[in-house]
């Protein structure tokens, strides 16, 4: 079988022009014209010599850090900008959702913005009206449906577009974090319908920030960054490249050499699951499990440990104490407590009240990524909601 | 099974072919761009017809006087006639020529042949365009004007010679717009000044010096209005005049289309 993408070291080549503006001024041509080196322009590899192969049926998942070139190589799959370099042969209909709801028009009504979108994503008129009532139905929005979009709430609109999007059928279908979208629930939707396009034999590309998408989604992943492919493969070991690229994998902490005159020190810190199998990944739905192991050399006092989380920005989360009793201590963060983030453990043990013994600062980074809760809509927002889930309820 | 390649530098063509192959989305561009365009307003589609309207009467009213047509037209049918033809041009470029940036955001994220967008802007136009067919109807059964019909070949190849004159400067103007903001105020003068150097709302024999008349043929339009009066009313056209008028609007045809296929690659890049 031959592969239905055959990408053959793709390079793009990006001008940073240094106006701030992305476009060409006719002065800015004209002065140019006279000012010979004037303008100093700096290239920047979006994409560096990328080659790979994909068969048909494969879903494969494509993570990276941003600028990482990921959005770029869509881009280029997608004939929206050409290749610098390199050729891509396809044997097959690509359909690209680089987002949901491109040329949705707040004028036009929900019937009418369905068959505009779907027909610039590629289906025929025919087509749309054969799976009109099912993409309707799917986004849950017949009863607004001649109203204008305008009266839509955001959501809705949402919807509407990933539906339109989800009953597309190419063979190649590249997707870019289009689950970015509406509710908790209808995300799982989306998720499910993506999965069950997989199983119908389609090829999937998707972009994603969310390894548990990802996860779910993609048997097989390729690494990317600064352009260049750094690893490719099987989802989970492409995972745990990321992780450990992103400094997250193994960092564990472990501290052999006592200081002279120091009672007590911290010997070794890391991260794991209930199980104690060491990790650094985790879920919004996994309890954080903190394994300290302290070394004792007088045992006279009476001493504490104090862990401090910190999140993205190095602001405590909050602490938990002990009282030193025994050299082995697990702390246990319970599920849907700290949200989607980045986050590293400062850690103090002290002789009561305060007399610091051993501290250690900003160790065993480890990740959350959220997986279905109602602040996930949020994530890829400027926003910063906070770093743990409220222990609220609303009174009537 | 399609197989294709996506490659840095395409041989080039005008594409043609695969916007036939896309013609059913240049319809839902252009369908929506209508139904946009009217559906606020309370009057609708009656805009499309009031513009040439109001344009006439005050042409009529400012240049009466000085202007002396062949005695069987009378001027009001005469501005008309060239100003619904006209308005396809003028709306046609204006349309056009923003519709790359007024679209970025689908171009920067879906994949289609660009030339969909410039062309849907002008169909628009002559949607405007084949509204007011019926108002020029009422005009001529008013002062019992009857078509030429020997001259009725005149008809398709006047319209056929607006749509590409049409085309090729829109087009162009398009493709400027993406890469250098400037067009945008360049297009409403250009236009303006257009009208005047047009035999839209004087006849062309206006004009005493033969190389002045010459010169203002290589505005493509002003064959096709010319071709298309001499089809309502019989007044003969210039001949020299006409094919310099056609030969322009070839040109221009083809040097919008090849600047546009020549650029678009680059479009999402700039837009």
């Amino acid at each position: 079988m031959k592969p239905i993408l055959e990408i053959k070291s793709v390079t793009k080549k990006f001008r940073l022009l240094h106006e701030q503006q992305p476009y060409l001024s006719l002065r800015d041509s004209l002065m140019k014209l006279f000012k010979r080196n004037g303008s100093t322009q700096e290239e920047f590899l979006a994409l560096d010599n990328v080659s790979f192969n994909v068969m048909p049926g494969d879903s494969i998942g494509i993570i990276g850090k941003n600028g990482a070139g990921k959005s770029t190589l869509l881009k280029v799959l997608s004939q929206i900008t050409p290749p610098s370099e390199g050729r891509i042969i396809v044997r097959g209909r690509i359909a690209s959702l680089l987002e949901v709801g491109t040329g949705f028009h707040l004028e036009l009504t929900g019937r009418e913005n369905v068959y505009f979108n779907g027909s610039i994503l590629g289906m025929k008129r025919a087509e749309i009206t054969r799976k009109f009532d099912e993409i309707v139905d799917f986004s849950g929005t017949e009863k607004f449906l001649d109203t204008p979009l305008k009266h839509f709430s955001t959501g809705m609109q949402l919807r509407l577009a990933f539906s339109v999007a989800a009953f597309l059928d190419p063979e190649i279908l590249v997707i870019d974090e289009v689950l970015a979208v509406g509710d908790a629930e209808f995300q799982k939707k989306c998720l499910g319908k993506m999965e069950d396009i997989g199983r119908t034999g389609r090829t999937i590309l998707f972009v994603s920030h969310n390894m548990g998408s990802v996860a779910q989604l993609c048997p097989k992943s390729i690494l990317l960054e600064k352009g260049r492919i750094l690893s490719e493969g099987r989802t989970e070991q492409v995972i745990d490249k990321y992780i450990h690229e992103s400094r997250l994998s193994g960092d564990t902490y472990s501290n052999a050499e006592p200081h002279p005159g120091q009672d007590i020190r911290i010997a070794s810190v890391f991260l794991s699951d209930p199980e104690g199998n060491q990790k650094n990944y985790f879920t919004t739905k996994e309890p954080v499990i903190l394994n300290f192991r302290l070394a004792i050399m007088h045992h006279e006092e009476e001493y504490s440990l104090f862990v401090t989380i910190l999140n993205k920005f190095k602001n405590p989360v909050f602490t938990a104490e002990t009282k030193i009793t025994g050299e082995e201590y697990r702390l246990k963060i319970h599920d849907n407590f700290l949200t989607d983030g980045i986050y590293s453990i400062a850690a103090v043990v002290h002789i009561v009240p305060y007399k610091r013994s051993d501290a250690v600062n900003d160790i065993c980074t480890f990740q959350v990524s959220d997986q279905d809760s109602a602040m996930m809509i949020y994530n890829n927002s400027n926003y910063f909601y906070g770093s743990v889930f409220g222990n609220y309820s609303w009174l009537d | 099974m399609i197989e294709y390649e996506i490659r840095p530098e395409r041989k080039f063509s005008f594409g043609f072919a695969e916007l036939r192959r896309h013609s059913e989305l240049l319809y839902f561009f252009t369908w929506r761009d209508i139904k946009v365009k009217y559906k606020q307003a309370a009057l609708g589609v009656l805009w499309a017809i009031f513009q040439p309207l109001l344009m006439m009467v005050i042409f009529s009213f400012a240049f009466r006087r000085f202007i002396t047509i062949n005695d069987t037209v009378p001027y009001p049918f005469f501005a008309f006639s060239g100003l619904i033809l006209w308005s396809v041009f003028s709306s046609g470029i204006t349309g056009s020529g923003n519709s790359m940036v007024q679209n970025a955001n689908i171009i920067k994220k879906i994949y289609f042949p660009r030339l969909i967008i410039p062309f849907s802007a002008i169909l628009v136009a002559v949607f405007d365009f084949l509204m007011t067919l019926p108002v020029l109807a009422a005009m001529m059964i008013y002062y019992g004007i009857s078509p030429e019909w020997s001259n009725s070949w005149m008809l398709p190849v006047a319209l056929l010679q607006t749509l590409l004159a049409t085309l090729g400067p829109g087009c162009l103007l398009a493709a400027l717009n993406v890469k250098y903001r400037d067009f945008r105020y360049i297009v409403p003068f250009l236009v303006q000044f257009l009208l005047f150097a047009t035999p839209v709302i004087y006849p062309e024999n206006q004009i005493s010096q033969r190389w002045i008349q010459e010169l203002l043929a290589v505005n493509p339009v002003s064959g096709a209005i010319s071709l298309f009066r001499a089809f309502l009313t019989g007044v003969a056209p210039d001949p020299v005049l006409c094919t310099i008028s056609a030969v322009s609007t070839v040109i221009f045809f083809f040097a919008g289309i090849y600047y546009f296929r020549k650029t678009e690659s680059y479009f999402a890049d700039l837009a």
